[in-house]
């Protein structure tokens, strides 16, 4: 898209020139709407599971930005000359089942004929213009927090060669679609400086966009990072998804690991999720609060991982 | 020694390769054929963990591996 023409519009509040998790465009001075789409192909063997995946990820950016999603609609590519219809309504009703779940309606989709199946979807929400959750706006001082265990493009990939044990599956399907509604919730009571979720750039590609060209830093602690534990054993069996060293070389020039740190600390901080967790700014005499809060809502993984500091600028440091 | 080329493919596929000829030779050394960097620091990943040793030599079109108990 960088190629394109940028388009100017007074009402939009977050648009494609950023790393914003979702478009926002203001209808009044009470709402905007908040809109993004994502569809990928199947990263689990179940269909029904994939479709709640498939809409867990979706929703999340709508969360990420602190809107209340209302209604979806489904994008599916399907090889129907060599697949069973049967999977696909698997997949489609993984799918509704984890929009109802949401509160959020299905009103439609598309499908197209396609040698791979893929699925995902465009959700349009709601929210007030000025309660927008940017992911810049770290201010010195905050603390983060990350709202699930990372690792799960290394099961996905141990899920591909046929290595992974039903424990890991187990443990990364359910991150994997765990609705991200009700931290979102809980941020905007507890009252955030920036959010933004955790996808396909890894935990310090997204910690990137939150800083880059701004005068803040962040410090994250490794051993304080939730991860699914098999992800460790996976990895050091060589099974590290290609996107991984991608993401390393396109943020290395950003990042400063403490020399020393075992190879797996890389490999898990830039592992490209899917269906990640929240990762939140916010003011360090609110975080236990928040901290506690997602622990009683049953988001149980989630931990302060790193603060902000007021420089050097745009840094992040591992230790 | 066995030889495995797994040049074209794409990960976890060279690692999944390498793991099935270790796992039908286990008193064998192996070489192993590469076409990119990833694939290689996974395979030597994969053969570190099961106490091979590992030699790498870059070829013209590649890397050849040798994975040695």
């Amino acid at each position: 898209m960088r190629d394109l023409p940028q388009q100017s519009d007074p009402n939009l509040i977050a648009g494609a020139e950023g790393y914003e998790d979702a478009g926002v465009y203001k209808l009044s001075n009470d709402i905007a709407l908040v809109q993004t789409l994502d569809f990928f192909t199947p990263i689990v063997d179940d269909a029904y599971t994939f479709g709640k995946i498939a809409v867990t990820n979706a929703l999340s950016d709508v969360y990420a930005m602190g809107g209340r999603p209302l209604t979806a609609m489904n994008i599916v590519c399907f090889p129907a000359t060599k697949m069973d219809l049967s999977i696909l309504n698997r997949v489609l009703a993984g799918g509704l089942d984890k929009l109802q779940e949401a509160e959020v309606t299905l009103v439609g989709g598309h499908s197209v004929e396609d040698p791979e199946l893929k699925y995902g979807l465009s959700v349009t929400g709601l929210i007030h213009p000025d309660k927008v959750v940017f992911n810049r706006g770290c201010v010195p001082g905050d603390r983060l927090i990350l709202t699930k265990p990372l690792g799960t493009g290394i099961i996905s990939t141990a899920i591909k060669a046929g290595m992974a044990g039903e424990k890991a599956i187990a443990r990364a399907v359910y991150s994997m679609t765990a609705l991200n509604k009700k931290a979102a919730e809980l941020m905007l009571e507890v009252g955030v400086h920036a959010c933004t979720d955790v996808t396909g750039f890894g935990l310090l590609g997204h910690a990137c966009e939150m800083i880059e060209g701004t005068e803040a830093a962040i410090i994250i602690d490794s051993s304080a990072v939730p991860y699914i534990p098999e992800a460790r054993e996976m990895a050091d069996m060589g099974l590290v998804p290609g996107g991984t060293t991608r993401n390393r070389c396109f943020r290395e020039v950003m990042v400063d690991m403490e020399p020393g740190l075992h190879i797996f600390v890389s490999d898990i901080l830039f592992d490209p999720q899917t269906s990640g967790g929240l990762l939140i700014s916010l003011p360090a005499e609110k975080a236990g609060e928040l901290l506690d809060r997602l622990h009683q809502e049953g988001i149980v993984d989630a931990a302060i991982i790193g603060r902000v500091e007021a420089g050097p600028a745009g840094r992040i440091r591992v230790h | 020694m066995i030889e495995i080329d797994v040049r074209g493919l794409s990960c976890p596929i060279p690692v999944v390769r390498t793991k099935q000829a270790m796992d039908q030779n286990p008193k064998e050394d192996i070489s192993v054929l590469l076409d990119f960097e990833v694939a290689v620091e996974n395979v030597t990943r994969l053969a570190q963990s099961r106490g091979y040793k590992v030699v790498r030599t870059d070829t013209d079109d590649g890397y050849e591996l040798s994975l040695r108990l």
